[in-house]
């Protein structure tokens, strides 16, 4: 892969104009989340930007990441991945397989020693190695070997930045983030289920722009898109301060498109731009859909408390309120367990909400 | 679609997120900045919570002015003068027609109208070997 060119020449041979290449720029500047007057700073970086070579490594995953990254629009996938980067390995996506595909991230980690761009999404799993294997070399191991000579690493998706879905309780493979392991690396995450594509793709244009990451929050995930939270930047915010709220899916204020907070909504604790870059072209995201945000981009929100329990009803471990209650399920027989599990039952035919009370109360029986 | 189509009435309901007048009073203060201090100013809609309707709602306020141009340069962009001189809505698409960016300049003219200078040079160098051919 030629590397030498820089972007602003590579882009004039292919007949793009300067106009053509100033509304890229502005398109950039719009997905990095930087103000429109930086747009002549960044025409200027990436006239003579080169391209980086990227290694992207999939592990305990979904490919959730990746099918977000492909619906990218802002600017065109390919005009990224083929015009802006080099993507020497990703074997989803590559058409050499086996051995070929091996060798191909071998001459790239070759030719672009401490100076290639490491990707990864997917947790790693640390218990038994042949969880999860590429052409039989265990996840740990690949990570280690290509880390050791990455410029920078980008871990893509809450399983590659927190350990995610995989490391969900009782973590069945020992599933862990990528900042577990590698600990002498600039590494920035950009974690949620699956991100927002242009923010994996704002991260790449970051690098490509400046030369550098981005600047990060306490969780190591870029400000300039999880600096707000989405609470505080939801249309519906206004209803929370007016404490008008919808109860349930169906009544009068969830028709009004009331604050969905009652209904668990994570947005007051979750960050991350889906309130203001949203989804699918810029149409909606999931509050605007009328549902309350998961809070995907937040460490282990799977094991945050219900989906569907409000912020104000969290007041404990609740992964460990939930592994009890398999636990007791496993006890067939136990009257009090059944009694509870049909109360449960019962309360959602009722459209009733279980709360953290409930399930205390089953973990005590 | 045509962006400024007034046509097209969205019902807003309940949803305001409020943002609407505060824009419209930013977009206020950039032209009086503009015709005092000459400083021009883009604002670009995507950084801030609008409630669904609202942005239809701000565009059929802006309305359609004198001048709209069209560009073809790594897919479509509009270019429309709002119905306030000086205000410009200016949407990017990309090839397959996906919005890429959309902004609002409070300019004389868009910058991005203008013939560049690096392409005027290659123009240049065109024409001269065209007429060389002659």
């Amino acid at each position: 892969m030629n590397n030498d060119k820089p972007l602003g020449q590579a882009l004039r041979e292919q007949g793009v104009s300067r106009r053509g290449f100033l509304k890229f720029c502005a398109a950039t500047a719009s997905m990095m989340a930087l103000p429109p007057s930086m747009v002549p700073a960044i025409a200027k970086a990436l006239e003579s930007a080169r391209r980086p070579s990227v290694i992207w490594l999939s592990f305990q995953e979904c490919t959730g990441c990746t099918e977000s990254l492909t619906r990218s629009h802002a600017p065109t996938l390919e005009g990224l991945i083929f015009d802006n980067i080099s993507l020497d390995y990703h074997h989803t996506l590559q058409a050499a397989s086996g051995e070929a595909a091996e060798a191909a991230r071998e001459a790239a980690m070759e030719e672009n020693k401490g100076k290639y761009l490491l990707v990864v999404d997917g947790s790693i799993p640390l218990g038994n190695p042949g969880y999860s294997t590429i052409a039989g070399i265990s996840n740990l191991e690949m990570l280690k070997e290509v880390a050791e000579h990455a410029a920078a690493i980008i871990a893509v998706g809450t399983c590659a930045a927190y350990g995610g879905l995989p490391h969900a309780k009782p973590n069945p493979t020992g599933a862990v983030s990528v900042t577990d392991i590698i600990k002498d690396k600039p590494i920035v995450n950009v974690p949620g289920c699956p991100p927002i594509p242009v923010v994996i793709t704002g991260v790449l244009a970051h690098f490509l722009t400046f030369g550098k990451l981005p600047e990060l929050d306490h969780l190591a995930r870029p400000l300039a898109f999880y600096g707000n939270n989405i609470h505080d930047r939801c249309y519906r915010r206004p209803f929370y301060d007016k404490g008008l709220f919808a109860n349930t899916f169906d009544d009068e204020g969830a028709k009004k498109g009331w604050c969905l907070f009652k209904l668990g909504c994570k947005g007051p604790v979750t960050y991350n731009a889906c309130a203001t870059t949203k989804w699918n072209d810029g149409t909606s995201f999931p509050i605007e859909a009328g549902h309350g945000c998961l809070g995907c981009s937040e460490p282990n929100f799977w094991d945050m408390g219900g989906f569907y329990n409000a912020l104000s009803e969290s007041t404990m471990d609740l992964g460990r309120t939930a592994a009890v209650g398999i636990a007791a399920g496993a006890v067939a027989g136990a009257a009090s367990g059944l009694l509870n599990r049909r109360k449960k039952s019962q309360a959602v035919a009722a459209h009733e909400t279980v709360t953290v009370n409930d399930l205390q109360r089953e973990e005590k029986s | 679609m045509n962006p400024i189509d007034s046509s097209l009435k969205v019902e807003i309901g309940g949803y305001h997120s409020g943002n609407v007048p505060p824009l419209l009073h930013e977009i206020r203060h950039a032209l009086r900045n503009l015709l005092d201090n000459g400083e021009t100013t883009t604002i670009d809609l995507r950084g801030l919570p609008m409630a669904p309707g609202e942005q239809q709602q701000l565009l059929e306020i802006l309305g359609k002015g004198e001048v709209s141009a069209h560009l073809d340069a790594l897919g479509r962009s509009e270019i429309i003068e709002s119905s306030y001189a000086g205000v410009w809505l200016i949407i990017h698409y990309n090839s397959n027609n996906e919005v890429m960016g959309k902004f609002i300049e409070i300019t004389r003219m868009p910058a991005i109208l203008e013939a560049q200078t690096a392409d005027m040079e290659e123009s240049l160098a065109t024409l001269q070997m065209r007429l060389e051919e002659i």
